[in-house]
């Protein structure tokens, strides 16, 4: 039998920009088995709900993640909003469409820089970020801020995005594809890419699913399951088709991120043309009384917010969880039978958020 | 649009066998959390095309022990360990347990104790 080693990896590594661990259990250059460890950042933030009032807290929802905050924030509203019976005006749902499909896009081309990086391809890194940054700019313009928005709130929308301003967007998102579709010749192209990705770490559907994997880790399974089928904001008026491949590989987690780039322009372009004039936010009456499980689609997968309330402005419970969390045993599932090399790909592989999963 | 969900109560002696229904069933686990009451409140949630339904259960104190599932849904390790590093549940029988060492935290089981109304 061959000597088994433990070689740590994590929680400092190049590829990571999040504190992670794990021990990977290698014969040679073989990984037999990985045993995670997370927890080196966690911040309590669900704890912090029984100080906060339920209206502020979305400040603190939004400050989960640095990449998908809106998204935080607005999955918060929906669960308060939910226990409350607040309907939330039409105008305010596209908006919130608008800045996820946005968020989405940004946070899918900060993933392609970041594997690009990983296999050494800096150029391609270096494309992938400068086309985010369009997006990033967009953002700002509409709500002041390119990280954190603020524009979530409980009842509503924040900010408005004038018709003119809608159209802008889409102009530019327009020209921004065909820059995505350069580089996404690239990734799906290039020797080299397909060198380091095609047939690694592949994850059958049986898996992903017996799992609990989530979003495009799910997807690239061939399990068609996307949260934004349940119809939140304004996803009951605007057509999504969940982007499935069935090969399972890196290959295909890389193929179903880059088209949901697509897709989530072609929903800001739908939602451009759905959006209707009228008010963006009710006022907000009253307490939380009782619970709901929010559920909604962040570009890594379904994130969950449990909001429990009794009737006064501290809420009983808020629990979050994450995709990164979700996607963890997925990633242990791949990383058993790989080669060491292939470690840091894997792990981008799932798109790890550990600012959000160490909530 | 608000979803509909399915609360199912149970006692936690019924736990293992409910899980086992749900995992025969083909619905995935998707989350477990707790919420500190004047007990611990319990939930496993579970989705089949977009059905979300969980169970819901109390255990008076920390130390009353609580069956893992990890055994039926592997996944579930994480949550329990989870559970018991914040709330300091006793969950017996995990697949993978970190006796205390998946969160490293400032203060033992910090969501097992309630705040009194003089901190807020």
């Amino acid at each position: 039998m061959t000597k088994r080693t433990i070689i740590p990896f994590g929680p400092q590594h190049p590829v990571l920009p999040e504190p992670i661990h794990l021990d990977l259990v290698v014969e040679d250059e073989l990984v037999v088995e990985a045993i995670p460890r997370i927890g080196f950042i966690h911040r309590g933030l669900e704890k912090l709900i029984e100080k906060r009032d339920f209206v502020d807290f979305v400040y603190v929802a939004e400050r989960i993640c640095g990449i998908c905050s809106f998204i935080h924030g607005m999955t918060y509203c929906v669960g308060v909003e939910a226990v409350m019976g607040i309907e939330v005006p039409r105008r305010a749902q596209y908006l919130r469409t608008i800045w996820s499909e946005l968020s989405r896009i940004h946070s899918h081309l900060l993933w392609l820089g970041l594997t690009a990086d990983a296999f050494g391809f800096e150029n391609l890194f270096m494309n992938s970020w400068r086309i985010r940054e369009i997006v990033l700019d967009i953002i700002e313009e509409t709500t002041g801020g390119r990280v954190i928005f603020g524009s979530a709130k409980i009842g509503g929308v924040r900010v408005d995005i004038a018709p003119e301003q809608i159209a802008a967007i889409v102009k530019k998102l327009n020209k921004l594809e065909k820059e995505i579709k350069d580089i996404s010749n690239v990734f799906l192209k290039d020797p080299s890419v397909k060198h380091r990705l095609v047939g690694v770490g592949v994850l059958s559907k049986d898996d992903a699913y017996a799992l609990g994997a989530v979003g495009p880790v799910l997807r690239a399974s061939g399990v068609a399951l996307d949260t934004r089928q349940l119809g939140y904001a304004a996803f009951d008026e605007i057509k999504v088709t969940p982007i499935t491949d069935p090969r399972g590989d890196s290959y295909a987690r890389c193929v179903v991120r880059i088209q949901e780039i697509f897709q989530s322009i072609d929903i800001i372009r739908q939602a451009k043309e759905k959006i209707r004039v009228g008010p963006i936010e009710v006022k907000v009456e009253g307490t939380p009384n009782g619970e709901y499980f929010a559920r909604t689609e962040q570009p890594r997968g379904e994130v969950i917010y449990y909001i429990k309330g009794d009737g006064t402005k501290f809420l009983k419970r808020m629990r979050v969880r994450t995709p990164t969390f979700a996607n963890v045993p997925a990633l242990l599932k791949v990383l058993a039978g790989c080669q060491l090399a292939d470690v840091p790909v894997l792990v981008l592989t799932i798109d790890p958020c550990i600012s959000c999963t160490e909530r | 649009m608000k979803e509909q969900q399915k609360i199912i109560n149970i006692q936690v002696s019924q736990l293992k066998e409910k899980v086992k229904e749900f995992k025969n069933q083909g619905y995935r686990l998707v989350q477990i959390s707790c919420t500190r009451l004047e007990n611990f409140e319990l939930s496993y949630s579970f989705d089949k095309n977009y059905e979300f339904v969980y169970l819901r259960f109390s255990v008076a104190k920390a130390e009353d022990p609580i069956p893992s599932v990890s055994g039926i849904y592997w996944c579930a390790f994480l949550y329990e360990n989870e559970l018991h590093d914040l709330f300091g549940l006793n969950i017996k029988d995990i697949v993978i347990d970190y006796k205390g060492q998946f969160y490293t935290t400032a203060i033992k089981n910090p969501f097992g104790q309630e705040f009194k109304q003089e901190d807020k």
